[in-house]
């Protein structure tokens, strides 16, 4: 039974990671209909860009320069990184994603591609083939609560991950601009007749998913403190795989769905042997999305998208 | 002139829609397009409403602006005009609340858009019972209020409006035509486009005749229903 305890909390923690990159994805799906496939390598960049934040703060304090206590570094690394992310996401569709709006989905689907693979060999250009490590800002605590070890760590990610959820879910349904996404989201042909700039919401969107997929990348890179320019491929993948098993566009979808992925991997890896986890993982998946295909909560789509 | 329009061509891809016509909107007129399914209607006001570009030498200018330098957004936000487009697009997703506040995204004069909320419901007590549903679940005639009432709400210089007969029954039709009368009573300049000849020609001061994308025919409402060849072609004898 605490074995079973145990993989709950690792299960949180993955789900987490998932469910953070997949609100990325599916938010600039459901407002442009499009797959952002650069999106695992933005969470990639914010891991970077939060090591680099991270790194300064850490040696200004040691040096003495500030005195910070580590939650405070946490906090402001956290914040940090995200403002600077946002403007990668925002650069990747100026640069990437606007140009196509009107081009057939799968050049602007090959355009992220692109742009994950500049991002990955520009990092390596730049950092070098050596690993990066995330400073240590956190001491680990480990605590014992009826035989199941849970870390500080952990249960921070899983608590950090819900908040950020929980005011993202706020913005959407209660700011005019969250109200913009969601009408754009519907029918993204009228959103300009109502005096709404589209650029400026898609940009938006970008931001938020880039600043969201950052704080994931330092929740992660916490957790495993060791960073590489690839690190962002596998995570896409599969949180694109929960974006979409969480239906179009839904936040509580693509939220439970991130969830589902964490416990469905390391629950096949409590029975099976942990070489077979993605295989038989995946494989359940496939499965619910050929009962489900439009997700859990996506509708069928109706709205027109053309005038 | 409140509009004026020169020359405005408009193609979709290699096929021509409109080949270079030309039309005035002066301040608090009711004017009307009417034409067959197909003549370029719709298209003519997606051009104005900037939704759709204007080829090269085509000419739009609103209250002396250059049309053209605007996005489409910014045609509403700071020309003020709004679009009722074909089929309604109401946000279905939204509630009627939500639709009509969208429609004011852009707009800073937040006691003015409470007050403009008010009237709205005033025109369409129908949607002030339905405030908080979502307006997919409208019937149509109540998705035409609600497309006409968030036009009101995003931009009241110019209002275009799309076919408002649609798929209405009579009685319903006349309602909604009543509460664009008196839209356009408060100041309101209207533009609308009709296959239903003679509805759209008993509303608007003015109208023009628009056939497979030139206008060959205007003049007041009056004398184009009794007009012959419009009589033969639109109005059914």
């Amino acid at each position: 039974m605490t074995f079973f305890f145990q993989n709950v909390i690792n299960a949180l923690q993955w789900g987490s990671f998932y469910a953070m990159i997949a609100l990325g994805y599916s938010m600039v799906y459901s407002i442009l209909m499009l797959f952002n496939f650069a999106h695992g390598d933005i969470f990639m960049v914010g891991a970077y860009i939060g090591v680099g934040v991270a790194t300064v703060l850490v040696t200004l304090t040691s040096s003495g320069a500030i005195v910070l206590p580590g939650w405070l570094i946490l906090v402001l690394t956290i914040l940090i990184s995200m403002f600077l992310t946002s403007f990668v996401g925002m650069f990747v569709e100026r640069v990437g994603y606007r140009p196509l709006r009107d081009a057939p989905r799968a050049s602007a689907a090959i355009t992220g591609l692109m742009i994950g693979i500049i991002l990955e060999t520009g990092n390596l250009a730049i950092m070098g083939a050596t690993r990066v490590k995330f400073p240590p800002i956190i001491e680990s605590v480990t605590y014992n609560i009826g035989g199941v070890f849970v870390t500080n760590k952990k249960i921070m990610i899983v608590v950090i991950s819900l908040m950020f959820m929980f005011a993202l879910h706020q913005f959407v349904q209660r700011t005019k601009w969250g109200m913009a996404m969601r009408a754009m989201s519907f029918d993204y042909v009228a959103v300009p007749l109502m005096g709404v700039p589209m650029n400026t919401i898609a940009a938006m969107t970008f931001a938020i998913g880039s600043a969201l997929a950052s704080v994931a990348g330092i929740l992660f890179g916490i957790a495993y403190p060791v960073l590489d320019p690839y690190m962002g491929i596998v995570f896409g993948w599969k949180a694109f795989v929960a974006a979409i098993l969480g239906g179009r566009g839904s936040i509580l979808g693509a939220t439970l769905a991130g969830f589902l992925l964490g416990f469905i991997e390391i629950f096949v890896a409590m029975v099976f042997p942990s070489t077979l986890r993605d295989l038989i993982a995946y494989s359940i998946i496939l499965l619910i999305l050929v009962f489900r295909p439009h997700g859990f909560f996506g509708e069928p789509y109706s709205a027109q998208l053309r005038l | 002139m409140l509009l004026s329009v020169e020359n405005l061509q408009v193609s979709y891809g290699k096929i021509k829609a409109l080949h270079g016509i030309g039309f005035q909107i002066g301040d608090g007129e009711t004017v009307c397009i009417i034409g067959a399914n197909g003549a370029g209607k719709s298209t003519a006001l997606r051009a104005v409403s900037r939704m759709i570009p204007a080829e090269p030498g085509s000419k739009m200018t609103f209250m002396g602006k250059d049309m053209l330098r605007y996005s489409p957004d910014k045609v509403v936000s700071e020309l003020g005009i709004s679009h009722v487009p074909e089929g309604r697009r109401l946000f279905g997703n939204l509630t009627v609340m939500e639709n009509l506040r969208l429609a004011t995204f852009a707009r800073k004069d937040r006691d003015k858009i409470e007050k403009d909320i008010t009237r709205v419901f005033s025109i369409f007590p129908r949607l002030e019972e339905r405030r908080e549903q979502k307006s997919g679940t409208l019937s149509g005639g109540e998705q035409q209020m609600l497309a006409i009432g968030r036009a009101f709400m995003s931009g009241r210089r110019l209002m275009l409006l799309d076919e408002p007969s649609m798929g209405l029954a009579p009685l319903l039709m006349m309602n909604v035509f009543d509460a664009l009368r008196e839209i356009n009573r408060e100041g309101t300049t209207i533009l609308l486009v009709e296959q239903n000849a003679r509805l759209a020609l008993q509303f608007a001061q003015r109208g023009y005749v628009l056939e497979n994308g030139v206008l060959v025919l205007e003049g007041p409402s009056k004398s184009l229903l009794e007009n012959p060849e419009v009589r033969n072609a639109y109005l059914g004898g």
